[in-house]
Order: C-alpha cells, then sequence, then structure tokens
C-alpha cells in the first residue's frame, strides 16, 4: 500500500505552549483515517498542518512522496488541485450560491465549457444527495445538513484522491449523521477516495473508519480500530469505554 | 493521447487509455472532438486502461449522448467503468446558474422593480425612524438605571476620539493653509490682505473645523461601527446579546453613541485650533504679518458666538454618524457581501446627513442672525 501522506516529528508550538510534540502519522491509499483527540488537543491544528495552511515549528509532511515545505508556490498550487477539505463549519463563501461554490475551485483550476461547468456542479450536488433546487440557494438559506453536503460537494469539484473533512458530522441529528455516514462510505468505495477526517462521533467512527489516531499529550498513536479499542492508554480507555460509548454499545 | 480510434465504415472501435482526470479536461475534450460520429452503428469501447474521474467520466458521457443522437450504439468491450455508471445516475436538470436575467430590459419588470424599489425605500425609512426610536428608549432605560457603562463608552472615545487626533490635525492644519493661501492671493489684488485673517478664522471655527471632523470621523468610525456590528450580526451575537436579555441597543448602539458625542466635541476643538495655528502661520510666513497682528484682527473679526456655532454642530453630527453606522451594522445579514454593502451604506449615509444638516444649521443660525 502506497502512504499518500506521512508526518513526521511534526511540532507545533503557540508562544510556550506545545500542542504537538512529535506527531507521526501515515495515511494510506484507499483508507479512512480518523483523527480523534481531546478538545485543544490539536487536531485542527494538525489538519492545517498537513493542508499547508500552517508551518510546522519542526518536523515534515509529505504529500505522494514530496516534502511539502520544498514545493514552489506553483507546485503548491497544482497540488492544492488534488485534495479537497471541508472545514468545520463549511466555509462555505457566503456571496456565492451553492453552484457557484462548487464552481469555484473548478473555474480556479480547470478551463471548462460554461455548459460543462454548470452540469458538473450540479452532478456533484445530485452526488452528495443535494435537491436541484438547493443548487440556487445561498448558503444562509440552507439546513446544517445542506451545508454539509454542499461543503462535502465543493471539496469533491475537482475529483481529487484525497478528502480532507474536519468534523463532518458535527451539529446534525443522528439521522442525518448517520445518512451522512453512509454518502461518505458510498463515496468512498464508489470514486476509491483516501478520507482523511477529525470527527468526535463515536457512531461515525465505527461505521466508516478503518484506522484511527488518537492525539494524546501531543503525540499521536494510530492503529486498526479494532486494536485501538483494547489500547491501554487511560485516555483512549476513557474514550471508548466511557458513559457515553457505553450506552452507544447497548 | 488519451484515446486511439479505428473506424470502418460503420463500426468505431474506442481504445481509451491514460488519466481521464478533471485536470486534464481540455485536451481530452479537444481529442474527442476530433472523433467523427457521423453515420456510425456501432460504437465499441475498450476502457480497460484508463483511469476515469468523474469529470472524465462526463465528458466520455457526454460523447456517447453525442454518438447516440447520431444513430450508433455503443458497447463496451470488459467492463464498463464505474464512474460513467454514476454519472450516468445522476441526472442533471436545467437549472443554469449562469443565466443572469437583466430585469430592466423587460418593461413589465421594470415597473415591478420600481415599485418594489419604492416600496423598500419606505420600510428602510420607516425602519431607520424606529431604529431611532428603540435608541431613544434604551436611552431613556439606561438613565433612570444609571447604567450608562462607562468603560465601553470611555473605550469609545478612545477609539473614535483620541486615536483619529492625528489626522484630524493634518488635514485641518493643511486645509486652513489651502484656504489662507487662495483667500490672500484673491483678496491681495485688492489690497485687502488683511481679511484672510477674517476668513480663515471665521471659516475654520463656524464651518470648516467641525465639518471636516465630522467627515473624517463619518469614514473611521462610521465604517468601523458597521463592520463590528454587522460581523456580529453574521456570527449570531447579537442575537446571543438578546437570548441572553441584554438589550444589543442598550450594549452595543448606546455606548458608540455616547462616545462619539463625547469624541467629536473634542475633534473639533482639536481641529479649530491647529486651524487657526496653520492660517496663523501661513500669514505670517507669507503675508509678513505679525503674529500680533493677527491675533488683533482675529479677536475683531470673531464674534463671541463664532466658536459655539461651529462646536453645538458636532453632537449632532456624532448623533447621525453613530446611527447610521450602528443602523446598517444592524441590517446586515446573511453574507459577507453584505457586510461590504452596508459598511459602504454606512459612510455614504453619514456623510450624507452631515452635510445635509449642515446646510440646515447654516438657514437656521442666519435666520437667527447669529
Amino acid at each position: 500500500m502506497r502512504a499518500l501522506v506521512e508526518v513526521q516529528g511534526v511540532v507545533n508550538r503557540f508562544g510556550t505552549q506545545i500542542v504537538h510534540n512529535g506527531i507521526d502519522m501515515q495515511v494510506f491509499e484507499g483508507e479512512v483515517f480518523g483523527i480523534i483527540g481531546g478538545s485543544g488537543a490539536g487536531k485542527s491544528v494538525l489538519l492545517r498542518t498537513i493542508l499547508g495552511l500552517r508551518r510546522p515549528n519542526a518536523g515534515s509532511v509529505r504529500f505522494l512522496g514530496r516534502e511539502l515545505a520544498s514545493l514552489t508556490a506553483a507546485e503548491l498550487h497544482a497540488l492544492k488541485a488534488s485534495y479537497g477539505v471541508t472545514f468545520q463549519q463549511g466555509a462555505l463563501f457566503s456571496s456565492l450560491n451553492v453552484c457557484q461554490n462548487v464552481q469555484l475551485p473548478m473555474l480556479e483550476h480547470l478551463r471548462l465549457t460554461p455548459r460543462a461547468l454548470d452540469e458538473l456542479a450540479l452532478m456533484r450536488l445530485q452526488l452528495v444527495g443535494l435537491p436541484t433546487e438547493a443548487a440556487l440557494k445561498y448558503p444562509a438559506q440552507l439546513s446544517g445538513g445542506m451545508i454539509k453536503r454542499a461543503a462535502l460537494a465543493r471539496a469533491l469539484a475537482l475529483d481529487p484522491v484525497l478528502l480532507f473533512l474536519d468534523e463532518p458530522t458535527s451539529g446534525l441529528d443522528p439521522i442525518s449523521a448517520s445518512a451522512f455516514d453512509e454518502l461518505l462510505i458510498y463515496l468512498q468505495r464508489e470514486l476509491k477516495l483516501t478520507v482523511v477526517m477529525i470527527t468526535h462521533d463515536l457512531d461515525t467512527i465505527f461505521r466508516t473508519c478503518s484506522r484511527v489516531g488518537v492525539i494524546v499529550d501531543g503525540r499521536m498513536i494510530s492503529d486498526t480500530l479494532e486494536a485501538i479499542v483494547r489500547n491501554p492508554n487511560p485516555w483512549i480507555k476513557s474514550y471508548f469505554q466511557g458513559e457515553r460509548a457505553r450506552r452507544r454499545r447497548n | 493521447m488519451y484515446l486511439t480510434a479505428r473506424r470502418t465504415a460503420d463500426e468505431l472501435q474506442l481504445e481509451l487509455s491514460g488519466e481521464w482526470r478533471a485536470l486534464r479536461f481540455t485536451d481530452i475534450e479537444a481529442e474527442l472532438g476530433t472523433v467523427d460520429v457521423a453515420g456510425l452503428q456501432r460504437i465499441s469501447i475498450a476502457a480497460a486502461q484508463a483511469q476515469l474521474d468523474l469529470t472524465g467520466a462526463w465528458l466520455l458521457r457526454d460523447f456517447l449522448d453525442r454518438a447516440r443522437a447520431a444513430g450508433a450504439s455503443v458497447q463496451f468491450q470488459g467492463l464498463e467503468p464505474a464512474t460513467l455508471a454514476l454519472v450516468e445516475r445522476c441526472k442533471t436538470g436545467d437549472i443554469t446558474a449562469h443565466t443572469h436575467v437583466i430585469e430592466w430590459l423587460d418593461p413589465e419588470r421594470a415597473v415591478e422593480g420600481l415599485g418594489r424599489r419604492a416600496v423598500r425605500g419606505a420600510r428602510e425609512i420607516a425602519g431607520g425612524v424606529s431604529f431611532v426610536g428603540r435608541i431613544s428608549v434604551a436611552l431613556m432605560r439606561a438613565l433612570s438605571q444609571l447604567r450608562l457603562r462607562p468603560v465601553s463608552v470611555a473605550r469609545h472615545v478612545y477609539d473614535t476620539g483620541l486615536t483619529a487626533v492625528p489626522i484630524v490635525a493634518l488635514i485641518a492644519f493643511l486645509i486652513s493653509v489651502i484656504l489662507a493661501y487662495m483667500g490672500a492671493q484673491q483678496l491681495r489684488r485688492f489690497g485687502a490682505d488683511i481679511f484672510v485673517v477674517d476668513l480663515v478664522t471665521v471659516g475654520v471655527l463656524r464651518e470648516l473645523g467641525v465639518l471636516l471632523t465630522a467627515i473624517i470621523v463619518a469614514g473611521r468610525s462610521g465604517s468601523a461601527f458597521a463592520a463590528e456590528i454587522g460581523a456580529m450580526q453574521l456570527n449570531e451575537e447579537i442575537d446571543a446579546l438578546s437570548a441572553i436579555g441584554v438589550e444589543p441597543i442598550e450594549v452595543l448602539v448606546l455606548p458608540r453613541l455616547l462616545g462619539l458625542v463625547i469624541a467629536l466635541p473634542l475633534l473639533t476643538l482639536v481641529a479649530d485650533i491647529i486651524g487657526l495655528v496653520g492660517g496663523g502661520l501661513l500669514c505670517h510666513e507669507l503675508l509678513d504679518m505679525p503674529l500680533v497682528q493677527f491675533l488683533h484682527r482675529a479677536q475683531g473679526a470673531i464674534a463671541s458666538t463664532t466658536f459655539w456655532v461651529g462646536v453645538v454642530k458636532a453632537p449632532v453630527f456624532a448623533c447621525l454618524i453613530a446611527i447610521s453606522g450602528c443602523y446598517c451594522g444592524m441590517r446586515v445579514r446573511d453574507s459577507s457581501r453584505e457586510l461590504g454593502r452596508f459598511t459602504t451604506l454606512a459612510v455614504v449615509q453619514s456623510i450624507f446627513f452631515v452635510i445635509l444638516v449642515d446646510a440646515g444649521f447654516a438657514v437656521l443660525f442666519m435666520e437667527l442672525d447669529i
């Protein structure tokens, strides 16, 4: 299996506060990799580091074997076409409608005819299960679940091989959340995507993830889901054996 | 090369190869465009060697649609690409996000648009009046309960007043120098150089000092008020305040209003002083008028009311600027574009009101013979 993303010894500091103290992480082709950790453990900071939005204080991030820090601006621009990202709050552009939101990455990276632009955008909206009427709506007119779906459609705009999701099901009701899980599994299988996702939703983890990385004390413990559940680390233990987790199993 | 085509009389064999990816769209489309489908009966496609993503599959489907329309039947040698099936399943509707209807070309729509604008304008005026009403109510309540939030007011006095001193002083200095210079050039022809002093002192104290200050503050603070409150509106912070039981007008608008009402007269004072200094310096340097003579002449030129006639306008202008800024901020809804629109509107509107009311004051003072 080929490693698409390799993170080695990443250190992130804010002033004197050390968030990451040597994170190692690998994401292999075709897997769904879940990142979990307590609030403030630096999950989103790690994601921003991987995406190249933040330069780590030490360590390296490699995409498809290429060191992120060594890329030129043009190479980085090209790299950004190969992954899709959804942010925690959706981060849809509020002055553009849903269709234009999906079209924006295409306009930036591809040279398409207007017909292709419209059809390809609508196809993505169909794919993530948004009704056609939603295409011309503005983000402020959408429900939470629809915003998450629209954000996913935008992340898929350039047919990335790699998808980063930051808390894709947070703020959704259990039914919408599990529908989103199913959608993710469907897309991952059909489009042969590799997915890296930050999540707190135990249901999502058990439903979708093949491997899980836990950020504890500034380091990452990653393993298959079955193995990580039995990990003796106290934080992981309380995470998976806590009250909410137990209730889930009953 | 993304495809090799072998054509017999009525059959086409297509072999797809390479990466049919979104980033190669233009190349693939160009190659597909070269394939002639006229008069074909059968197309057989071998796609095993190619990797199609959704965009690639869409291009292929588009081509196949074209071929089918020309009367050809399509067969796959080996497996049909999975992504193609996925694309086939997505029925894309007819919505074209690109078509922009130009409303005013259609007479019926133009009339409708005119009506809408009229109604919207009337609502805006009503909204503005009711906003002023809400501020008055909030002010009364705050006064009766002695909750004027001095810390917050002090912050706004600092932000809108103290930090504006350098720019206000610079502009007042430059404008009064320009005024004195232009005046001197004209008056010298009549040998009436000395009246430059009257021009500068009366002009700066009555009008220019307060008007320029108000316009600078409208640009600086009116926009800041609209942007701050607008961003809070976007972030649902205003709703959060109401939900907590805190009246947004009382905590957001009143301190800004009071802060500006305190700051603007003080800024006007600064502008007046610096303006007179600028005029005096120019007279000294350019007209060789001793400062003592300037002061003497100035004392003769201005009445006791001249200064107050200027400064009394400052709190009124402050109210206009603060109210338009805050009202525009409160009206921001839904998108960052609105934020920009209303911030612009806040500045334009407050400058407009300031000048309009200034004209009103001029008429009033003339009638009162001040």
